[in-house]
């Protein structure tokens, strides 16, 4: 059996041990992330939230999520 | 007066007070005092989600951006590339096109760097953003503001935070008398009187958060604000009398005794 490569990802500055090619929809999923209510980036653009379960993550991919806080 | 709206967009308020929901101890706090308020818009900010702590109360479950108009704000952005990133993130979340820009320039006074601020307002315009900018009381600005598609002027008062109250009532009447655009006081006033002399100027409207947020009592003073608006609005449109440097006797000077 093909054993499953890890990689090393960066969530909103933190690194992340994941396994390789998992989706963004899952591992959104697994972080109980509300899609409804936040935005996302992956390596600076902008992703369509509806086509998370496209993308497959990769080495060093660097994903920001953001959220509406209180603020002047 | 109820047909006294503000129409920001081509969207209708009958508030003309917005706010901020920055600097609260917390969001059930926040959410009471918007709703004392009156305030129709509030300014919120975009950040990154938490993801270690997945248990922290979220704004949107305690104001309802369904009943509450969103307004995201880019404060703290310092560059226009910032605030761009910041502005196309903040419409992802939910197809919000009415934003605010504030670009600042200073991190001791938090003037805004005009500049990069103009730079901003026309690219964000073009990208089908409807932008209420956050300047100086600068009315030459304010009209390049125009020329490059902002909906609406936004003006110091005086520095974010600084509770000062508007420091130069002059360029704010020149800015309001040469736009059609609505004129809000954003930033530095410190009690409601601040927000009824902005009225008075014949400002569209005000924004506070920390005059409201940091008061002793957040409650009280989110009431203040919502009747000094009203106030000075009703003031403005009612038209003051000329100044005079004499007296003039209230009472008739015939008949008297």
């Amino acid at each position: 059996m093909k054993k499953i490569k890890k990689i090393k990802i960066k969530i909103n500055g933190k690194f992340s041990t994941i396994n390789e090619n998992l989706s963004l929809s899952i591992f959104l999923k697994e972080l109980k992330i509300p899609l409804k209510k936040v935005a996302i980036e992956l390596n600076h653009e902008i992703i369509d939230k509806n086509k998370t379960n496209r993308i497959k993550l990769k080495k060093n991919d660097k994903i920001e999520v953001v959220h509406f806080i209180g603020g002047g | 007066m109820n047909k006294d709206k503000i129409i920001i967009a081509k969207k209708k308020f009958d508030s003309r007070l917005i706010v901020g929901t920055g600097k609260y101890n917390s969001m059930s706090e926040c959410a009471k005092a918007i709703k004392l308020s009156g305030a129709e818009i509030v300014t919120v900010a975009v950040r990154r989600v938490n993801i270690s702590d997945k248990k922290k109360p979220l704004l949107m479950d305690y104001v309802d951006p369904k009943k509450i108009t969103y307004l995201p704000n880019t404060a703290g952005c310092f560059s226009s590339e910032e605030a761009l990133r910041t502005l196309r993130l903040a419409r992802e979340i939910g197809g919000w096109k009415l934003v605010k820009l504030e670009v600042l320039g200073d991190k001791k006074n938090l003037f805004p760097d005009m500049i990069e601020t103009l730079k901003s307002t026309e690219v964000l315009t073009k990208e089908g953003f409807k932008v209420m900018v956050y300047c100086n009381d600068d009315p030459l600005m304010a009209k390049r503001l125009e020329s490059v598609g902002a909906c609406a002027i936004m003006p110091l008062a005086a520095p974010i935070g600084s509770g000062l109250g508007i420091q130069n009532t002059t360029n704010i009447k020149i800015i309001r008398s040469q736009t059609k655009l609505p004129v809000i006081i954003d930033a530095g006033l410190g009690q409601a009187s601040d927000a009824a002399i902005a009225m008075e100027l014949g400002c569209d409207g005000v924004l506070a958060n920390t005059a409201i947020a940091k008061a002793k009592k957040p409650f009280q003073m989110a009431l203040a604000f919502k009747n000094a608006v009203v106030a000075g609005r009703q003031s403005f449109l009612a038209g003051r009398i000329e100044k005079s440097i004499y007296g003039s006797a209230s009472s008739p000077t015939t008949g008297i005794i």
